[in-house]
């Protein structure tokens, strides 16, 4: 099996890598590449996102034809892909940090700033919460309910459809932090620096 | 619900950790790799290293420390201590760091929190601010703490949050090396002030000072002596602060 980390210059990517090889070991090969044809003879996709929704969107698009190959990958040819933080919120139609821009508009929803309650709540949204799983899910597999993951973000994933919602988090209120629907999968926390249990993650993820 | 974050922290010199430790089954005291590894499976929340390497010339090292700890360590690493660029990030990131922190720069540039915060974004921008009580206010200082500045901490915290920080790791020069407790008054004072996480350290010495530090408002609590000479381990903590119903990560 091959699975792609897309390289595309969001930031920092590293512990993307470390961790998806350490799951990995042999079993699997890891490629970080934004090499157009490798992408598209992979099994799986990765789409890490750090910095601005508005960053990675550009930095998407400065890749001629990245866009178009990962929405023929998972729309077209429904392959399975992570997205990870801002990689799970480019899923969206629209995002508004720094200013509207378009999303990839796979799943219809938008990204907005969490509501802080006027400084009740320290933005960024940093360190471990809980995840409550609302919805089973092939990520979940021997994740239990509850569980500690590691978030850094200010901006959260509304999505339309709240059937796509496979878990939520409490903080200022209930934040979608995983999504599922169909062949694509997104988690706003970190599972690359969730230490065991983050691994068990990705470990589910390159099985499904 | 959001837990608060316990931190242990690693002074590395030249490659090595400088302070001894009495950590059992421990091969090789001084290697930062393999006690980053024994905190993290300890349940440390993050790893932060400070990088007191004396000459420019060994400050390559610190970036091989970096590599090796982060294939090894599934949870966030911040690295800090002569960090002067915006290059000198970016090399820190590539190396597998999750956070950069920054002290003397800031102060002689904010520019450089402005760029790098743009750059890479802000979850992965710490400003360290080391400050000294004088008279009613807090003064920070730069250089590790051997250069004043006449600038106001409160002010200067603002100022770095505005510039896009994501977190202010707060020192105090009173306190720091004491074993008297953080200081808590500096603690409440920037935490209200500022929107963004504040990290607390300088001065823990028991485990009454790390529930204190929490309670002054800060989101993580920062320690270096308690945890290096295994006064406490990272579980001891931890099962303390939840048996008083201070909320962390079990």
């Amino acid at each position: 099996m091959k699975i792609t980390i897309v390289d595309y210059n969001s930031g920092n990517t590293s512990s993307v890598i470390n961790s998806f090889k350490e799951v990995a070991k042999d079993k699997v090969n890891i490629e970080v590449t934004s090499d157009l044809s490798k992408i598209k003879s992979s099994d799986k996709v990765v789409l890490p996102g750090q910095g601005s929704f508005k960053s990675c969107v550009d930095a998407l698009n400065n890749i001629s034809g990245l866009i178009d190959t990962l929405s023929e990958f998972v729309i077209n040819n429904k392959k399975p892909l992570l997205g990870i933080c801002v990689g799970l919120q480019m899923f969206a139609d629209i995002g508004y940090e720094e200013t509207e821009t378009k999303g990839l508009g796979w799943i219809s929803g938008k990204v907005s700033k969490i509501d802080n309650q006027n400084g009740k709540y320290k933005l960024p949204h940093i360190g471990w919460n809980q995840i409550n799983i609302v919805k089973d899910s092939k990520l979940f597999k021997d994740i239990e309910n509850n569980s500690h993951m590691y978030f850094v973000h200010s901006y959260e994933f509304i999505p339309d459809d709240k059937n796509i919602i496979s878990a939520t988090t409490d903080y200022s209120s209930n934040i979608v932090c995983s999504v599922e629907k169909e062949n694509i999968f997104g988690t706003q926390f970190h599972p690359e620096k969730s230490d065991k249990i983050g691994l068990k993650i990705i470990d589910n993820f390159i099985n499904i | 619900m959001l837990k608060n974050r316990i931190i242990p922290c690693l002074d590395v010199k030249n490659g090595r950790v400088v302070k001894g430790i009495n950590f059992v089954d421990l091969k090789d005291a001084g290697d930062p790799v393999e006690q980053a590894k024994i905190y993290s499976d300890s349940g440390a929340d993050e790893i932060c290293f400070l990088d007191i390497t004396a000459s420019n010339e060994n400050r390559d090292t610190i970036y091989d420390v970096v590599e090796k700890t982060s294939k090894n360590c599934f949870v966030p690493l911040t690295v800090g201590g002569g960090v002067r660029s915006v290059e000198d990030i970016n090399k820190l990131l590539n190396c597998g760091a999750d956070k950069v922190s920054i002290n003397t720069a800031a102060v002689q540039n904010s520019k450089v929190v402005e760029e790098s915060s743009k750059k890479f974004g802000s979850q992965c921008i710490v400003v360290a601010i080391d400050a000294k009580k004088n008279r009613e206010s807090w003064e920070i200082f730069t250089h590790g703490g051997r250069n004043s500045t006449g600038i106001n901490a409160i002010e200067f915290a603002n100022k770095m949050e505005k510039c896009g920080a994501g977190e202010l790791l707060v020192t105090s020069m009173d306190k720091d090396g004491t074993q008297s407790g953080y200081d808590i008054e500096l603690m409440t004072t920037i935490s209200s002030n500022v929107n963004i996480p504040v990290i607390a350290s300088g001065g823990v010495g028991t485990l009454d000072h790390l529930a204190e530090g929490i309670k002054s408002g800060a989101s993580a609590v920062l320690a270096a002596s308690i945890f290096h000479y295994g006064t406490y381990s990272i579980a001891e903590v931890k099962q303390y602060l939840a048996s008083i119903d201070i909320p962390v990560r079990i």
